[in-house]
């Protein structure tokens, strides 16, 4: 084999195998991706029983019902449209009421989302909003 | 005042790195050898000023100045003084301090010990390191200064994120940078090689010393990571195919890729072109980490907060030395001679096939990374990329990868033969066979992937193994005499086969766990028993426990072996941090020989139970077992004579190859 031949055949097996990692990476796209909606997204593209999605939103105040065994049930809303979620695992710490979440999962019956993934804040900056006020009047906060 | 020496000494660095930047530039155009000089006190200035700058920093933390806001914003005075320290880095602007410092020791280290390169070429990767040093420091000093002050000082501060207060912060940010950070020499030497327009194997010489030793970090750094993610977080995972983990993951990918490149080109002098892409690349890719981590395009469960201008300058700071590197790599690579020829079945082509598989593998892991953010930028939708489409991109690639790697050490050079090779590895092969049909008979006959991921790990164990018994020549010669030919091995050969090895540790961990964990979660009344995993725990009740900065709800259950000998009291907790408010789970780790037994707690229930997630690990702790091992055979590798940071001349390097090849 020549130069050439040798450069042609490492270059073409190069190309091999980025074929064969872009035929993988285009069947796990249209396979292996979940999409995201809000909850009034749900009022105009009803997500079917079965389909797994990631539902963004608040906690509602008040919903989340713990207490029945390992289930815990609660409302994710947008204040426009709610959903209810059942979940059977345990909670991250940052889970509150008013708290931003997203949750995974597959629509059961009637409507309510059986998540097996609940991700809340990890980082959280809190602090209260007259702090946060008086530090911006003092031009040190800095907007996140 | 401390503060404000800190903020100058910051300020005079990057005037610094500019000189560092343009002076041995000039230098080296020019060809004086006065000027190219410059670059050594100013590099090594140039890091005394960053680590006084840093220690001011640290200073302001361990006494808790809230007057200046860094400090206000991350730190608390009840805090153990351990986390004290270590929280200067665990928030943006002290980790983008450290980030720099680290830079700029690396630098240092060149300039000092670089002794033995030639001038034009040092001050070529001086200059490229002054660069990046200038880049960043501005970048701090615009975007994130961490020494603002604050008027007036308020009284308390606002705390570190509790997760951060672990020992995993003192470990975890330091070594991943040394090794993210570390790559920017293989960087500045491959930039420094365009500039000059020459290459060679002596080049390759100069270069795998501090890649291996930026990999060896990076190895570390990741495994740590991992880890702390594992206990800390209270979810029993260790990697989450998350967007900030593989900004770390990238890297060390093409770094891997780099290491064995650079074998070849320097062993070979073929290759040269593409090594001095993958430097180019594996830097690329540890900015472009930076960015997804620091510029909060991403939401993951490890970036800090962060505000959008940060975003634009590092994105600037991303397209200017990617971009760059890369127009220099177009427009001088052609001029680069060509390399050495060598037959597709040899250790060149052994270690080719490993680029292949590992550049595809890293450009899966990138696609997986960036299509959720060029998608939402470009049509508004949002989608999430997560663990099954990495498992449906990577795994793929990686098993031919592993599979493949004892052949490499034990072909030839050049002109290899592969039934040879297969008849060396003939014992290793029929030993994993057989305990991967083993695995699937007694253990577990429901996954033929567990099986074949156990043999997949003992292969590579013993493929090494094999490797050490084959170059000392056991069976050939005497067994005192192969002893003593052993003990003669170059430690590099040592270093092969340890990072080998431990690749097969961590994948039987990493298998292990995937396929054969088993997990319960129920809720538990006092008293309430329940087995696991062969062994049972009972759940003693909740008892309140104070800490120096928070209280928590510590769940006791004591574990007992299936014939019922006691084995002790795991505790779960449930933690509360009183200055943030912010709670955490302290999960409660049991190691049992190389497997773990792993609780969580989490509500209590109405009726007084409470709800208990626990799993059971088998040989859970081999992946970060296996991390240490690759990182040991890195280090191992590297205090090699024939690796030295900087000691073989051209000549000598040439004079070696020669001997290497006549052998």
């Amino acid at each position: 084999m020549t130069r050439k031949h040798k450069r042609l055949a490492v270059i073409s097996s190069g190309m091999g195998f980025l074929a064969l990692a872009a035929a993988l990476t285009f069947y796990a796209l249209g396979q292996q991706t979940s999409y995201f909606y809000m909850p009034v997204d749900l009022l105009t593209q009803p997500a079917v029983a079965g389909d797994r999605i990631r539902l963004g939103g608040l906690v509602e105040k008040g919903s989340i019902v713990r207490g029945e065994g390992t289930r815990v049930r609660f409302a994710v809303t947008d204040h426009e449209h709610t959903v209810t979620v059942v979940y059977d695992r345990i909670l991250p710490d940052l889970f509150r009421e008013e708290q931003g979440v997203v949750v995974e999962g597959a629509f059961g019956e009637e409507g309510v989302l059986l998540a097996d993934t609940v991700l809340a804040k990890h980082d959280e900056a809190y602090m209260p909003r007259e702090v946060a006020d008086s530090l911006k009047e003092r031009g040190v906060w800095q907007e996140e | 005042m401390s503060i404000e020496l800190g903020h100058f000494a910051l300020v005079l660095t990057l005037a610094l790195a500019l000189v560092q930047t343009v002076v041995p530039f000039v230098g080296a155009r020019i060809g004086s050898l006065s000027l190219m000089r410059v670059g050594e006190p100013a590099a090594i200035t140039g890091l005394a000023l960053l680590a006084a700058a840093f220690a001011a920093l640290m200073l302001a933390y361990v006494q808790s100045d809230f007057s200046v806001a860094n400090v206000w914003e991350n730190s608390h005075s009840a805090k153990p003084l351990l986390f004290k320290i270590t929280g200067t880095w665990g928030n943006h602007e002290g980790s983008m301090l450290l980030w720099v410092l680290i830079l700029s020791f690396f630098g240092a280290l060149v300039a000092a010990f670089g002794r033995n390169l030639p001038p034009t070429l040092k001050a070529n990767v001086l200059a490229v390191q002054g660069l990046i040093a200038s880049a960043f420091l501005l970048f701090i000093l615009l975007t994130s200064n961490p020494f603002a002050r604050l008027q007036p000082a308020p009284i308390e501060g606002r705390d570190l994120n509790p997760i951060l207060q672990d020992i995993g912060l003192a470990i975890h940010p330091p070594l991943l940078y040394l090794g993210y950070v570390g790559f920017s020499i293989s960087f500045s030497f491959a930039a420094a090689a365009l500039i000059d327009g020459r290459v060679d194997a002596a080049w390759a010489r100069w270069v795998r010393p501090w890649t291996l030793a930026a990999w060896a970090f990076l190895t570390g750094g990741i495994a740590m990571g991992s880890y702390w993610a594992y206990y800390e977080l209270g979810w029993g995972g260790f990697w989450f195919w998350d967007p900030v983990e593989n900004a770390s993951f990238m890297p060390w990918l093409a770094g891997t890729a780099l290491l064995h490149s650079a074998i070849v080109m320097e062993k070979r002098s073929a290759l040269k072109i593409w090594t001095v892409l993958l430097a180019i690349l594996t830097f690329s890719l540890s900015l472009l980490g930076t960015f997804l981590v620091r510029s909060g395009v991403l939401t993951s469960v490890h970036a800090f907060a962060s505000d959008p201008t940060r975003g634009v300058f590092i994105l600037a700071i991303l397209v200017f030395f990617i971009g760059g590197a890369l127009a220099l790599f177009a427009f001088r690579a052609a001029a680069l001679a060509p390399g050495g020829l060598f037959h597709p079945i040899s250790r060149e082509g052994a270690l080719v096939l490993n680029n292949l598989l590992l550049t595809t593998a890293t450009a899966t892991v990138l696609v997986g990374t960036l299509y959720p953010l060029v998608l939402e930028a470009v049509t508004g939708e949002k989608i999430s990329v997560g663990a099954p489409f990495f498992n449906a991109t990577f795994v793929p690639l990686f098993l031919p990868l592993l599979a493949a790697v004892p052949f490499g050490p034990v072909l030839a050079w050049k002109r290899g033969d592969l039934m040879g090779a297969a008849q060396r590895l003939h014992f290793a092969f029929a030993a994993a066979v057989i305990s991967a049909l083993l695995a699937f008979f007694l253990i577990d006959r429901s996954s033929a992937f567990a099986a074949l991921g156990i043999g997949l790990g003992l292969w590579l164990i013993l493929g090494a193994a094999t490797d050490l018994a084959l170059k000392s020549g056991v069976g050939k010669v005497e067994p005192a005499a192969a002893f003593s030919r052993f003990r003669g091995l170059p430690l590099s050969v040592f270093g092969t086969a340890l990072a080998h090895a431990g690749l097969g540790l961590t994948t039987l961990g990493v298998v292990s766990v995937t396929t054969l964990q088993t997990e319960r979660i129920l809720t538990m009344q006092p008293g309430q028993t329940a087995e696991i995993g062969g062994y049972t725990l009972r759940f003693e009740g909740l008892q309140p426990f104070t800490g120096p900065n928070y209280t928590e709800d510590r769940a006791h259950f004591v574990l007992t072996r299936a014939d019922s000998v006691r084995l002790g009291e795991i505790i779960s907790s449930k933690r509360l941090y009183t200055a943030r408010g912010m709670p955490t789970t302290e999960a409660g780790i049991r190691t049992i020989g190389l497997s773990q037994l792993y609780v969580s707690i989490g509500d209590s229930t109405n009726d007084g139970g409470l709800v208990v997630h626990m799993w059971w690990k088998p040989l859970v702790t081999l992946i970060w077992i296996g991390a240490l091992v690759m990182m040991a055979g890195g280090g191992i590798s590297l205090f090699d004579r024939r690796l030295r940071v900087g000691a073989p001349t051209r000549r000598k390097a040439a004079l070696a190859a020669a001997s290497e090849e006549a052998s």
